[in-house]
């Protein structure tokens, strides 16, 4: 559990968040993270994020799946139990390529669902704090975090500035926890 | 800020673009001197065979620019609004070389003597039971009839859409109502060309001028297999052109974007073709059944091993491996790179589809083979450079083209 305390920006429109979002990177601040109703094209470019290694590791899984398929086959039918397909060779590779291919496969796409949730630190009954409840409807949340050297006056007007709605400072949680929405309904209304 | 509208073609490509011509008509008659004039038919048929391996090759290559462009308007794509005049004039190019192919196709079945074509020969095929089989497909009227109207639907199809996508340059639409009906009308076509293209190259146009070359075999995974060779070397062509036009200053819409969106289309359909390819071998290699694996017998552990094997490494381990990553399709020199590979890997697939057939006993690649596809390269060249500099490079008119200057993959 790790509380830290940020300056939040709500913002009502896209196009507005976009530049701010320039600006405060601009500006200095360390950005946290932007929450969103729909994924915007392009923000994750402002916000200074690098590629994700997702197609990396899903390079890597599928060539274990390729691995996998012909190792096991290969040993399976030409040292382990041998056994004569209407004649063609212990080892016939073509007829193993189906298999490999859906191993590949399956290997390529459970491996990358799995680690993106990972990445994202997203299981069943976890939960994060997303700063405010609105960024699943109408509102675009941009979290500043602060530092001990952080001046949360000036950052407040600086939010203004660039077009925020609503700021204020909060104190929120960032690691992932365990549990339900309807528990945590109570901590939400008494800190709003 | 102005845009460079117009593409002016620069004399340096032009003379490029004759050279290479020069060059493939210089390797016709030198190959038409060591093979063609000879009396032995297989001397003979090794020269015919090599004008229609590269000329049916490139016909289908620059139709499957048209293809391109019909299949993105049936599905409403607006990405490709940025570069289409690119695949527009490269389809100017099908009534050239269409009218190159028919008349080498047409001359290879009525030519007299049957070394190519041996279901032409009519004595043969009735002492034939399989080929009086396939009498009914097999002859030379249906040759000659599906030949002609084949090549014209696609030049006159194709004609129709580059005329639709032109009429907008000098009229922009003025209300939603026309641009709606605009793109009505666009749909109608593309799809009847689409029907076309279908009922052609993807089932039986493959079937007459090339698989007929092994009259006893058959396979209907063939056209399948064609189109998918035809369309990545044709997207390949796009992305060279569109490369090129960057790299002069044309072009200023198009971005890395659009050029990773035609290099996916390489990358995925490299993969496609290896899947068709190998559908059609495994079951052969399955069954086992002589008559069909007479096909690979050649290919795949006779002579023609070495260009069977050099062009599946070419043409799905190459791609496979270079083009997975995302920075190497935004970067022009990979995608030209693997664009020149992915066309000559496909030209070798044609060239083994052709081959065995007619000169079972040695392989006769020779550089007059390589002449004669700089010829059709030179002439490809030449045709789009003019087409292209006909036109405004951006339908700038055209409803969706807003969708393809914002696109973002």
């Amino acid at each position: 559990m790790a509380v830290k305390k940020f300056v939040v920006g709500n913002f009502d429109d896209e196009a507005v968040l976009f530049p701010a979002v320039k600006k405060v990177r601009r500006a200095g601040y360390r950005i946290h993270d932007v929450f969103t109703p729909f994924p915007i094209h392009g923000l994750d470019k402002a916000m200074g994020l690098r590629d994700t290694s997702l197609h990396t590791a899903g390079f890597i899984y599928g060539i274990t799946g390729t691995a996998t398929a012909v190792g096991f086959i290969t040993w399976a039918l030409t040292v382990d139990w041998q056994i004569n397909f209407g004649g063609k060779p212990f080892f016939s590779l073509p007829a193993w390529i189906p298999v490999t291919f859906e191993l590949t496969v399956l290997f390529a796409s459970v491996g990358m669902v799995l680690t993106f949730c990972y990445l994202c630190q997203l299981a069943p009954f976890v939960k994060k704090d997303h700063f405010n409840t609105r960024s699943t409807d109408d509102t675009f949340v941009m979290a500043l975090e602060c530092t001990d050297k952080t001046n949360e006056a000036e950052a407040l007007n600086f939010l203004e500035t660039v077009g925020a709605k609503e700021v204020k400072v909060e104190y929120r949680e960032t690691e992932w926890w365990i549990g339900r929405y309807d528990k945590e309904k109570k901590l939400f209304h008494k800190e709003n | 800020m102005s845009i460079r509208e117009n593409f002016v073609v620069p004399k340096r490509y032009n003379t490029i673009a004759l050279a290479l011509m020069a060059v493939g008509i210089l390797a016709i008659i030198g190959l038409y001197v060591t093979s063609g004039s000879k009396s032995d038919p297989h001397a003979s048929a090794r020269f015919w065979a090599s004008l229609l391996q590269n000329s049916v090759f490139f016909l289908l290559v620059v139709n499957a620019s048209m293809f391109f462009i019909c299949a993105t308007t049936l599905a409403w794509g607006g990405w490709q609004m940025a570069f289409r005049r690119v695949p527009e004039a490269i389809s100017a190019v099908v009534p050239v070389i269409g009218v190159i192919a028919g008349a080498i196709l047409l001359a290879i079945a009525f030519g007299g003597d049957h070394t190519i074509y041996h279901w032409t020969d009519t004595h043969h095929v009735a002492e034939d039971s399989i080929l009086s089989h396939k009498k009914g497909f097999l002859n030379t009227t249906f040759f000659a009839v599906a030949t002609v109207l084949t090549i014209v639907l696609w030049s006159f199809l194709g004609w129709k859409m580059r005329q639709l996508s032109r009429s907008l340059d000098a009229k922009p639409l003025a209300t939603v109502a026309e641009k709606k009906k605009y793109i009505w009308n666009n749909t109608v076509w593309a799809a009847l060309y689409i029907v076309v293209f279908s009922l052609t190259v993807m089932s039986s146009i493959p079937w007459l001028w090339l698989m007929s070359i092994d009259a006893h075999w058959y396979s209907t995974m063939y056209s399948w297999y064609t189109f998918a060779s035809t369309f990545v070397a044709g997207m390949a062509l796009i992305a060279l052109f569109v490369v090129f036009l960057k790299n002069n200053g044309y072009l200023e819409y198009t971005n890395n974007e659009h050029l990773h969106d035609i290099g996916i289309f390489m990358f995925a359909f490299s993969v496609f073709w290896t899947y068709l390819w190998f559908s059609q071998f495994m079951l052969i290699w399955y069954a086992n059944i002589p008559e069909e694996t007479i096909y690979f017998q050649p290919r795949a552990h006779g002579i023609y091993k070495g260009i069977f094997w050099l062009m599946f490494i070419i043409n799905f381990i190459a791609p496979l491996l270079i083009l997975m990553s995302r920075d190497a399709k935004r970067n022009y020199g990979t995608i030209t790179f693997m664009a020149i590979l992915i066309i000559f890997g496909h030209w070798l697939d044609f060239y083994q589809m052709v081959f065995p057939a007619v000169s079972p006993d040695k392989v006769p690649m020779i550089l007059y083979d390589f002449g004669v596809a700089l010829g059709f390269v030179g002439l490809i060249m030449f045709v789009t450079g003019r087409a292209l500099s006909k036109a405004p490079l951006l339908a700038k008119n055209h409803p969706f083209v807003k969708e393809s200057l914002i696109h973002h993959t």
